[in-house]
């Protein structure tokens, strides 16, 4: 008798592909949040493998804060064509200009925080009853603590105190009228699982994730891009960099990191000898020690 | 996190162990997860540099190696771990995902949530105390969800000066305990998660011990025989009809392979219907398959059209599940509204959602003896008995010894919506 034997990402592929078939078996309108980054490329992907050869049964959302990298909504466009996929989006200008939420001011002021009511409105009007999200649980410490099906009150809220058991692979998605849920198929990824898988399938990223040369200015060690929505303080000036991005973000609080990096090759050895968590580039996640968990309880992603 | 210098030909060869902490309030399992990240190099600066703040801030006076798993507010404020934490580490031999898990009695369920789907489960002692109920009734549970390596860590050895009676005397205690239970796999190893000692490298303080490190355990350890290659169960998720020009007259069944080998040509039958036909063949998305198994995600396609939709099985026709309405289960109790002995509860078993009834409860196990106890039949929170169920429809199931997912149910409160209880079905 030979081995059967699947390989630790196939797993992780498998059961990735398991949840997001029971999701869409037990819910009515669910809904894919899709960013245009490396991990809402492989939520889509993976999404494709679910439900082939038919088509993907719900639509992808974007929560557009409108402070992203131009060649990431560009990506974004290109990608829903080709998958055929309905996208919706939902801007953060239009909740500022609804007088939902104000903008932040100061020179750290970003729009991280401001998407979570456009993304819980957005939900609520279009009664989406579970949103897909690309989160992994190595990515954060309150990230680490969620369920792959976790509970969202009528406003939307999480609470990580009081979390539901999740035994086995039954995931329990009953709930009452204007609760929701969010679910995270690829809990169980780190980002090197997510490199290897984007080299193994040969999926198409933004550019910005590979090495290029960029305006950048140092804001206590956050490298951030030349853009409109930054402006360099007094003592601040930009200086031509080669950099790349590890996350995608806004323009705002997703720092580059000095990079060479210009092929998938060179950025998984990258990867693998990294020293600091890719989220470390990230100004928002830096702002408190509880950042994450903070956003998260109020319903962000 | 870090899955450092591992080649990508290397990577992607890899196997997955799942394993999970268990043991009482404060025994260490938090820091002996940061102390094997640590060790094993997989803890970033930006991490460390953070927990170095929190530990200054808290003035523990050394780093705390708890602080990587207990990720909430209220963990890091008072010390304890309240839900599980998952943390992933690789070594060139294998990919690890580890489930930190909490101690403290009353967060049991969030313990049953991370042990439910692990291979191995390290259960900690403190040296100084020996084993507590805490310590038989986490072992008992992963034995009930039959998690067949087990591996005792008495840990703080630092506190007993590295003794060798301390560490006997604990053996001696716990072999007691655990001859009565259902792991066929159970090492200990003597440790101290704080300095170190037998986690990733092999101490010196403790010559008298010639067994191997718990890493080289967690390396070596045989899982792969635990799932089941020989009894064939494919529960339907989903009916794949496109409808489209190009696959106009698809149809297909999407669901993960619990249990056997599925090939072409293979005769099937489909339950609760009963029909037969054979397999026509297996997909994915990526190429068609000569043979499926667990836990691969796949398409089967079937020779003839007969009626199957979701929650239906489709299982070899000369090896069949138990088909029945009245069904006896060991029962975790994870709530803290008692068990309601002829209460109605939404039932969810593999694909199926159908409601049941609590029809006896038989016995309530005495945790510290494995005693029945027959006398109060009151189940509450983080208890364990067995019950008679009947469901208001037939269920396909196995022996939850003979397969973990179709052997498995959660009962859940028909007006919370909260899953209340774990069930392990017997018969
Ligand atoms: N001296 C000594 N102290 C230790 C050792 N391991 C853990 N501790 C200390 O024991 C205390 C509790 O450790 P934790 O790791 O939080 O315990 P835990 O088992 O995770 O606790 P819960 O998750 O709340 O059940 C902390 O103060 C640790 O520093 C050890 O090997 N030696
Ligand atoms: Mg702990």
């Amino acid at each position: 008798m030979h081995s059967y034997n699947l390989t630790h990402l196939k797993q992780l592929e498998s059961e990735a592909i398991f949840i997001m078939r029971e999701i869409a078996s037990q819910f009515e309108r669910p809904v894919l949040l899709f960013s245009g980054g490396k991990d809402s490329i492989i939520m889509v992907r993976l999404a494709q493998k679910a439900f082939w050869p038919a088509k993907i049964p719900f639509p992808l959302m974007h929560i557009d804060t409108e402070h992203n990298f131009p060649e990431t909504i560009a990506f974004r466009d290109k990608m829903v064509d080709e998958v055929g996929a309905r996208l919706i989006v939902r801007s953060v200008q239009d909740s500022i200009n609804q007088g939902r939420v104000a903008e932040e001011r100061g020179a750290n002021a970003s729009r991280n925080n401001l998407q979570t009511t456009t993304l819980l409105d957005a939900l609520e009007e279009h009664q989406f009853d579970a949103a897909f999200g690309g989160a992994r649980r190595d990515e954060e410490k309150a990230r680490a603590k969620e369920r792959f099906l976790s509970h969202r009150d009528e406003f939307g809220q999480w609470d990580p105190k009081n979390q539901r058991p999740e035994l086995w692979n039954l995931l329990n998605g009953k709930k009452l009228p204007g609760e929701h849920f969010r679910v995270f198929p690829i809990s169980n990824w780190t980002e090197m699982d997510v490199w290897q898988y984007i080299a193994l399938e040969n999926l198409e990223i933004p550019s910005i994730y590979f090495s290029h040369s960029r305006k950048v200015l140092d804001r206590n060690g956050i490298l951030l891009a030349k853009c409109d929505f930054v402006s360099p303080l007094e003592n601040e000036s930009y200086t031509d960099r080669v950099v790349r991005f590890r996350t995608v973000g806004d323009m705002t609080c997703t720092g580059a990191v000095e990079s060479n990096a210009g092929t998938l090759e060179a950025i998984i050895q990258e990867v693998a000898s990294a020293l600091v968590t890719e989220r470390g580039a990230r100004a928002d996640d830096k702002r408190s020690e509880a950042a994450m968990e903070d956003r998260k309880k109020e319903g962000y992603f | 996190m870090s899955d450092n210098h591992i080649s990508s030909e290397k990577y992607l060869n890899m196997d997955l162990m799942r394993f999970t902490t268990a043991g009482s309030v404060d025994d260490g399992k938090s820091t002996l997860i940061g102390r094997l990240l640590y060790d094993s190099k997989a803890i970033f600066q930006d991490q460390m540099e953070a927990i170095e703040k929190t530990s200054e801030k808290m003035g523990d006076g050394y780093v705390n190696l708890a602080l990587l798993t207990d990720g909430l507010r209220a963990e890091r404020e008072q010390g304890i771990t309240i839900d599980v934490a998952y943390r992933y580490f690789a070594t060139p031999k294998r990919k690890f995902i580890i489930a930190d898990t909490p101690g403290h009695i009353q967060y049991t369920r969030n313990m049953v949530t991370g042990a439910s789907t692990a291979n191995l489960a390290i259960v900690l002692v403190d040296a100084r105390h020996g084993v507590v109920e805490q310590t038989n009734r986490h072992a008992f549970i992963a034995s009930l969800l039959q998690i067949k390596h087990l591996v005792l860590c008495v840990n703080k050895m630092d506190l007993v000066d590295y003794t060798q009676e301390a560490f006997n005397k604990i053996v001696d205690d716990f072999e007691t305990f655990s001859h009565k239970l259902d792991i066929p796999d159970i090492h200990y190893i003597p440790i101290s998660a704080l300095k170190g000692d037998n986690v990733v490298t092999k101490s010196e303080k403790m010559p008298w011990y010639d067994g191997s490190t718990l890493l080289y355990v967690l390396e070596n350890v045989h899982i792969a025989s635990d799932m089941n290659y020989v009894d064939c169960r494919f529960p339907v998720q989903r009916v794949i009809r496109p409808q489209s020009d190009e696959h106009h007259d698809f149809r297909g069944y999407a669901g993960r392979i619990e249990g056997g080998v599925f090939k072409p040509g293979d005769e099937i039958m489909a339950l609760p219907s009963g029909f037969t036909t054979t397999i026509e063949s297996i997909r994915t998305m990526d190429q068609e398959l000569a043979e499926a198994f667990p836990p691969m995600s796949v398409v089967m396609t079937l020779n003839d059209e007969i009626d199957i939709s979701r929650g239906d099985m489709i299982v070899r026709t000369n090896n069949q599940p138990h088909v029945n309405q009245d069904i006896d289960l060991m029962v975790c109790w994870l709530n803290d509204k008692p068990l309601n002995l002829r209460g109605k509860y939404t039932l969810k078993h593999t694909t199926q959602d159908l409601r049941c009834i609590v029809k006896d409860i038989r016995y309530k196990v005495n945790i510290n003896t494995l005693h029945r106890i027959e006398d109060d039949l009151q189940l509450g929170l983080n208890d364990i008995g067995r019950i008679s169920i009947r469901t208001t429809k037939p269920l396909f199931y196995d022996n939850y010894r003979r397969n973990r997912t179709t052997g498995s149910v959660i009962l859940v409160d028909e007006f919370t919506n909260e899953t209340v209880g774990a069930g392990m079905i017997l018969t």
